[in-house]
C-alpha cells in the first residue's frame, strides 16, 4: 500500500499480543492507520491494552502476531535499537538518568548517533530553548535539582533530540499536580503547532483526550477500537453504550474544552472611562438594561463594576475609581469555553470579560453566548453527520 | 619485685625494637587482601550481573557464595593446601579470601543493580540503547555505591581471615601472632599477639578511609 506512505506515518496492522501463562490476549488483531502530524490519543479503562499496543510501536514489548510499519516501512523485524532511535519515547515517571547532566541527558540519542560534538551542544541549547527552559542555567544540573516539571519539559526535550517523526509518550502529565500538568499540555500544543510530528498519546483521562487530541481512539478490553474519530464526533455522536458511558455525562460540557473564546461572537456590556462623572455614569447605566457599568482605564483595560448604589456613593464625593466591585474573570481570547465558564460561575454577573494581548477590553461572554455556542457546534455536527444517516436508511428499505 | 616493668612499658620496648618488621608484615598483609578483594569484586560483580535478573540462577548464586562463608577458616585452608599446585603458603589463602569475600559482592551487586529505577531502564531502552550499553553506562553506575559497600564489607572481612592464613604459611600480621601463639607463657607472646592484633585493627582503619576517598571520587555527583 505505497499509496498510503504518503499520509500514513504509521500503520498497525492484525497486531496481536499474548503474555505467557494469559488465556486472553492483552491486544487482539488490532488494525489502525495513524496520519501524519496528528495527535493521536489511545485511551481506554486500566487493562484495556493500550499502553501494551504504544509499547509494541517501538517494539518495548514485541507482538507476537501481526505486522507494523513506519512511514510505509515494515518495522516489525528490523533492529529494534535502531527503530527506537527514529522514536521519540516519553514514560508517565519520565526516567531521567539521574547521574547524568540535564545537558547529558538530552544528548542521549544523538551520542548513539556519532553527532560531532559541536552538533549536539546546538541540539541540546536549541531544545531547552524550545521547552522554556533557559540552556545556561541548566545544562549542567543534575535531575534532582529540578522540579517535576522541569523533569517532564527535560524528558520531552529528550525525546526530541534526534529530531524523530514520531513520538510515543505514556500518560506524560499523568505525575504532575494539576495547575502545572494544564500548563504543560497547553505548552506542549503550543509546540506542537510548530513541529507537527506524529504523536501516539496513551491517557486514561478522557477529559485529557479531548483537550490534546486530534483524533481519540476509545479502547475496549484486548485493545478493540470502540471508536476512532475527532473528538467532536466522538462527543456528538458516540458509537455504542461503551463509548457514551467512558465519556461520561458532561459530554456538552467538556466540548467547551474544544472552542475558545476567539471562535464565538462577543456580546458587549455597557462602559465608562475612570474619568467619567457620576451623572455621565449614571446616563449609560440607565440606557442599558443591565444592573452595572464596567469602568476602563484610559487604555481601556477593565477595572471595576459600578451600579447605582455606588453611584449614590460617588455624588458624595468619593473618586468613581475607587468604588465599585474589582473586575475579575478577565479571559484572553485564547481561554477555552470550558475555561471561560468556570471563571463565569464565580464572578459577578455571571459574566467573563474578554480583553487582548494588551489587555485592552474587547466584550463579554456569558451564559447564553456559551449555550449558544453549544447549540450551534451540535448542530452543525448532526448536519454534518446527517447525509450519512440518511443513506443508511435508504439502504435499509 | 620492684624492678619489674608494666606490660605496656614492655610492649613499647617492643615496637620500637621491632615496628620496620611489623610494618612490613602489614604491607604483605594488606597485599594479600587488596589482590584477594579484587579477585572476588571481579567475580562477584560478573556473577551479580549475569544473575540478577533470573530468579533460579539468582537464588543459586547467593546460596553458593553463602555456604562458602559459613565454611571455618582453618578447616578451608587445610583443604586447600591439599590442592596441587596450590599447597602451603600465599596460592592458598588467596583462594580462600576470594571465596570468602564473593557473598557480600554478589549480593550487593544483585541488590545494586535490581533497585534501579524501572523508568530509568526503560527510557534507555526506548531510545534505542543496547542491553550492553544500558548495563555499562545507566545501570551499573547507578548500582555502583550499593556494590562500592558490599566490596568494603568484604575487605574488611579478609583482613581479618587474612590473618589465620599464618596457619598454612601465609603472609601477614597473622605470622605474629600465630608466632606469639606458639610460645605462650614467655616473655615475648604477649607482645607478638598484641602488636598483630593492633596491626591488623590499624590495617582496618586505613583501608576504611582509603574506602571514603574511593566513594567520594567514584560516585557521579549527581546521585551523591
Amino acid at each position: 500500500m505505497t499509496d498510503s506512505a504518503g499520509t500514513i506515518e504509521i500503520r498497525l496492522e492484525d497486531l496481536s499480543k499474548r503474555f505467557p501463562g494469559q488465556k486472553e490476549p492483552a491486544v487482539e488483531s488490532l488494525s489502525m492507520e495513524i496520519p501524519k502530524g496528528e495527535i493521536v490519543i489511545l485511551v481506554g479503562p486500566s487493562g484495556c491494552g493500550k499502553t501494551t499496543t504504544m509499547k509494541m510501536i517501538n517494539r518495548i514489548i514485541e507482538p507476537t502476531s501481526g505486522r507494523i510499519f513506519l512511514d510505509g516501512e515494515d518495522v516489525t523485524k528490523v533492529n529494534p535499537d535502531h527503530l527506537r532511535r527514529r522514536i521519540g519515547y516519553v514514560i508517565q515517571q519520565i526516567g531521567l538518568f539521574p547521574h547524568q547532566t540535564i545537558a547529558e541527558n538530552i544528548a542521549t540519542v544523538p551520542k548513539m548517533l556519532d553527532w560531532d560534538k559541536k552538533k549536539i551542544a546546538d541540539r541540546v541549547e536549541e531544545l531547552l530553548e524550545m521547552v522554556g527552559m533557559d540552556p545556561g542555567q541548566y545544562r549542567d544540573r543534575y535531575p534532582k535539582e529540578l522540579s517535576g516539571g522541569q523533569r517532564q519539559r527535560v524528558g520531552v526535550a529528550r525525546a526530541m533530540s534526534a529530531d524523530p517523526d514520531v513520538m510515543l509518550m505514556d500518560e506524560p502529565f499523568g505525575a504532575i499536580d494539576p495547575i502545572t500538568r494544564d500548563r504543560l499540555q497547553n505548552e506542549f500544543l503550543r509546540l506542537q503547532e510548530d513541529i507537527k510530528k506524529t504523536i501516539i498519546f496513551v491517557t486514561h483521562d478522557i477529559d485529557e483526550a479531548i483537550k490534546m487530541g486530534d483524533r481519540i481512539a476509545i479502547l475496549k478490553e484486548r485493545s478493540q477500537i470502540a471508536q476512532f474519530d475527532t473528538p467532536e464526533r466522538i462527543l456528538v455522536n458516540p458509537a455504542d453504550d461503551f463509548v457514551a458511558d467512558f465519556i461520561g455525562r458532561g459530554a456538552s460540557l467538556k466540548r467547551l474544552s474544544l472552542s475558545r473564546v476567539r471562535d464565538v461572537e462577543l456580546h458587549q456590556w455597557p462602559t465608562a472611562q475612570e474619568g467619567a462623572s457620576p451623572d455621565e455614569v449614571r446616563r449609560v447605566l440607565d440606557a442599558s438594561d443591565k444592573s452595572a457599568v464596567l469602568l476602563l482605564d484610559s487604555q481601556q483595560r477593565p477595572l471595576r463594576w459600578v451600579n447605582a448604589d455606588h453611584l449614590g456613593r460617588a455624588d458624595g464625593g468619593h473618586e468613581l475609581s475607587k468604588l465599585g466591585l474589582p473586575a475579575e474573570a478577565v479571559v484572553q481570547p485564547n481561554a477555552t469555553l470550558s475555561d471561560t465558564l468556570n471563571e463565569m460561575i464565580t464572578a459577578r454577573y455571571s459574566t467573563a470579560i474578554v480583553v487582548d494581548a494588551d489587555r485592552a477590553y474587547q466584550g463579554i461572554v456569558d451564559i447564553d453566548t456559551i449555550n449558544e455556542t453549544v447549540r450551534t457546534m451540535r448542530e452543525a455536527e448532526r448536519g454534518r453527520l446527517r447525509p450519512e444517516q440518511t443513506a443508511d436508511e435508504e439502504d435499509g428499505q | 619485685m620492684p624492678d619489674e616493668i608494666s606490660w605496656y612499658e614492655s610492649f613499647w620496648t617492643y615496637l620500637q625494637f621491632t615496628w620496620q618488621d611489623l610494618a612490613k608484615l602489614a604491607l604483605d598483609h594488606a597485599i594479600v587482601v587488596i589482590i584477594s578483594v579484587l579477585l572476588s569484586t571481579i567475580i562477584g560483580v560478573a556473577l551479580g550481573v549475569l544473575t540478577y535478573r533470573t530468579e533460579r540462577p539468582r537464588e543459586l548464586t547467593l546460596a553458593v557464595t553463602g555456604t562458602l562463608l559459613t565454611i571455618p577458616s582453618l578447616a578451608l585452608f587445610t583443604l586447600l593446601i591439599q590442592l596441587p599446585l596450590l599447597g602451603l603458603g600465599a596460592g592458598s589463602v588467596i583462594l580462600a579470601l576470594t571465596m570468602y569475600g564473593l557473598l557480600p559482592i554478589v549480593r550487593n551487586t544483585i541488590v545494586g543493580l535490581r533497585e534501579v529505577e524501572p523508568a530509568v531502564v526503560e527510557s534507555a531502552q526506548g531510545m534505542g540503547m543496547s542491553r550492553g550499553k544500558r548495563l555499562w553506562s545507566i545501570e551499573l553506575p547507578l548500582a555502583w555505591p550499593v556494590v562500592l559497600t558490599g566490596v568494603r564489607v568484604s575487605t574488611l572481612l579478609l583482613i581479618g581471615i587474612a590473618a589465620i592464613g599464618a596457619y598454612i604459611n601465609g603472609p601477614g600480621l597473622g605470622d605474629e601472632i600465630f608466632s606469639g601463639l606458639a610460645q605462650i607463657g614467655s616473655a615475648t607472646a604477649l607482645n607478638q599477639v598484641l602488636s598483630g592484633t593492633l596491626g591488623v585493627i590499624v590495617l582496618a582503619i586505613l583501608f576504611d578511609l582509603v574506602y571514603v576517598a574511593i566513594f567520594r571520587f567514584t560516585i557521579p555527583k549527581g546521585i551523591r
